[in-house]
């Protein structure tokens, strides 16, 4: 055989070897988290929601978030982007085509899959079994993948900071040493925001849609979004009308990563295969060859 | 940390400059000193401002866009490295030996070049000091992770490809003699680490299929990361080539070896250009045509300029020409750059809602620390055996 016979040999025996351990390699990551009734959740309904501005302040204050110098609400304060020091926010959204603006309330999803956490290289992204997804900031080592790979652009960093910069975003209220649901929930007046299980929320947000379906879409954002968020929305308007992402996967961004990261013990064991057996019948030949040549 | 990689590597530069008795031809000239000098001040003062001021202050990051022209940087240089690992693998797993005179130059060119991804890494991480948190706190669905080990680890074992060199010079036989006992498992550990984070580059924006333009996310960017790298580190051996002539004063390389590159690296980039076209039509890319004209004309830039041409030109260089194929080699270099820039920045652009450019820091920065790169490359061809003495 020679250098060049082996040499495609060796190729087509490594690309057969990859496939082999893509096969075996294949596993799927939980796809019970959708329906697993552990996990709570936050329902917005958006119709009920009269722009008061009164989630935003009791997030500051249970958070230790700076407040805004005059409290404010959508209809008198200014529009207010989510960033390190204010977790949630209230804004006026909507096309004026399609009618007069209306409230929407932004915060962290909660992903049911959260990309964040799958991404986040030491792991100070964590996903609690409920479902809830806390920061652990002596972790942290400020990379900013985090931000980039999350599909509602929610982690946000500490600009300023020289030396010590952290992520802001919502954690659900679970941080605190006793947990009894998220601030903004509780000081919503007018119960346009609802916490609960998860499960539960998502089937009394589907009878709302099935009594007042002249009221509402037939669509609960962040049933599938992304795979599914412990926050649900519903609304009058088309959420794409609204200025929320509709175009997202219906399954767990982790996953397309995982596709290739699960590749990787089968990789090495491949190559260690075939490079052996390369090297060695490398050696081989070139040993044949300087036999022949001094004969 | 930084600071003290400077000092260090200042100082090798002016022991070399001043041991002018050298017995290569690679001049370090006092005007080339005095502007790397004036970069590297620059640089240093750019530096010390990111260090204390902090990233909002310094560079033209923001929320909507947290990635910048490091993370950019870094998917370029590590392409440019590839070199070590490749021409590692040829001359000791295959046993060309042939090519073995231009292995420690190229090793020597990927070593620093990962010093200085890994620096720009560092730098470009909210703590700086906490770099080491992934080497600790292992969270092995994350591919900043694996590419943080793989980086470590692969360090060692270019440190160890390329210390015979170090031992030799300082007459340490036995040290170079073990070394090269170990020099089988060494490449091979080599050789799957790189392939490892070669891709693993590429799977960074596998989570992103909302933010980059379809002409860049696609499910295969790992393999086309990995065969990239390939082209890339086949293209610096290349150059390399041209490097060898002029620095080894006179003595020339055998004959084949220039057309046998030129022929593997215009092999790799048709795999290459065959398997992205293919990819495009295949997820039906062309539907983005016209929606951002300038992303339009950066794809076409990368393909045509970057990739066909170069392909087409290595495969006719028949004859050994060494300069002609350090032409093509550098439109091959800039084709792969122009993708990665493409994928980390450019494709980005129209769903951040930003249009993100560097500020003059962020590129005070990169620019010091390639000129570092080059200096010391300077340095130790003139000071350690990486090419054959006249
Ligand atoms: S919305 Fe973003 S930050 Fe919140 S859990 Fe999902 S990926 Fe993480
Ligand atoms: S910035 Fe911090 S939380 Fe976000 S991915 Fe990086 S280490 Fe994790």
């Amino acid at each position: 055989m020679t250098r060049r016979t082996f040499l495609r040999h060796s190729t087509v025996g490594a690309l057969g070897a990859c496939a082999v351990c893509a096969g075996v390699a294949d596993g799927s990551i939980a796809a019970s988290a959708a329906t697993d009734a552990t996990r709570i959740g936050t329902l917005v309904d958006v119709t009920r929601c009269i722009g008061c501005r009164a989630c935003v302040r009791a997030c500051n204050q249970r958070n230790g978030l700076p407040q805004p110098e005059k409290p404010s609400t959508v209809w008198n304060g200014p529009v207010e982007e989510l960033n390190f020091g204010r977790w949630t926010t209230v804004n006026l959204q909507g096309t004026p085509a399609n009618g007069a603006a209306v409230p929407v309330k932004r915060q962290c999803m909660h992903c049911l899959e959260p990309a964040c956490v799958s991404v986040c290289p030491v792991a100070a992204l964590q996903q609690l079994p409920n479902g809830v997804v806390m920061y652990r900031k002596e972790r942290c080592i400020g990379c900013r993948y985090c931000m980039f790979a999350c599909p509602f652009g929610i982690p946000k960093f500490e600009w300023e900071a020289s030396l010590d910069p952290e992520i802001g975003k919502c954690q659900f209220c679970a941080q605190h040493a006793v947990f009894t649901g998220p601030a903004c929930a509780q000081a919503c007046p007018t119960g346009a925001l609802k916490f609960g299980s998860r499960q539960a929320l998502l089937a009394e947000a589907k009878a709302r849609i099935h009594v007042r379906p002249e009221r509402y879409r037939d669509h609960v954002y962040g049933e599938h979004e992304a795979g599914g968020t412990a926050w649900l929305y519903l609304s009058s308007r088309s959420f794409s009308d609204l200025g929320f992402n509709t175009q997202l996967p219906r399954f767990g961004l982790p996953r397309l990563t995982w596709v290739a990261l699960k590749l990787v013990p089968g990789v090495v064991i491949a190559l260690v295969i075939v490079l052996t057996s390369v090297s060695f019948r490398m050696g081989r030949l070139a040993q044949q060859a300087a036999v022949h040549d001094r004969t | 940390m930084i600071e003290v990689f400077f000092i260090l590597a200042y100082a090798i530069i002016v022991a070399a400059f001043v041991r002018s008795k050298t017995h290569l031809r690679l001049h370090t000239r006092l005007e080339v000193l005095l502007l790397a000098s004036a970069a590297l001040a620059v640089g240093l003062y750019a530096l010390t401002q990111r260090m204390t001021q902090g990233l909002g202050a310094t560079t033209h990051l923001s929320d909507s866009f947290p990635w910048g022209i490091w993370i950019s940087v870094d998917l370029c240089g590590i392409a440019l490295a590839s070199g070590g690992f490749i021409l590692a693998g040829i001359v000791h797993l295959f046993r060309v030996h042939r090519l073995e005179p231009i292995l420690r130059p190229t090793v020597l060119t990927a070593f620093i070049a990962y010093q200085l991804v890994a620096a720009i890494l560092v730098l470009d991480l909210g703590r700086p000091l906490r770099f080491w948190h992934p080497l600790v706190m292992w969270q092995h669905h994350s591919v900043m992770f694996e590419i943080t080990l793989c980086l470590a680890l692969y360090t060692v074992v270019l440190a160890l490809e390329f210390s015979p060199v170090l031992f030799e010079y300082l007459g340490f036989h036995r040290a170079v003699e073990a070394l090269q006992k170990m020099t089988l498992p060494v490449v091979m550990a080599g050789v799957i680490l790189s392939t490892l984070h070669q891709s693993s580059f590429g799977s960074l924006f596998l989570i992103v299929p909302q933010k980059l333009s379809p002409y860049w996310y696609t499910p295969i960017l790992p393999i086309l990361f990995l065969l990239s790298a390939v082209c890339a580190g086949l293209g610096v051996a290349l150059l390399e080539c041209v490097l060898f002539e002029r620095a080894a004063g006179g003595e020339r390389l055998d004959a084949g070896i220039v057309p046998m590159l030129a022929r593997w690296t215009s092999r790799a980039l048709m795999l290459y250009v065959i398997v992205r076209l293919t990819d495009l039509l295949v997820r039906g890319s062309w539907r983005a045509v016209f929606q951002h004209p300038w992303l339009d004309a950066s794809l076409a830039v990368e393909i045509i300029a970057g990739s066909l041409l170069p392909a087409l030109w290595l495969g006719r260089i028949a004859k050994r020409n060494a300069h002609q194929a350090a032409a093509a080699a550098v439109t091959v270099l800039g084709g792969v750059v122009w993708h990665r820039l493409n994928v980390s920045w450019f494709g980005l652009i129209p769903a951040s809602g930003v249009f993100y450019v560097p500020s003059w820091l962020e590129i005070a920065i990169t620019l010091a620390l390639v000129m570092i790169g080059i200096l010391v490359f300077i340095a130790a061809a003139q000071l350690l055996p990486v090419f054959p003495r006249r």
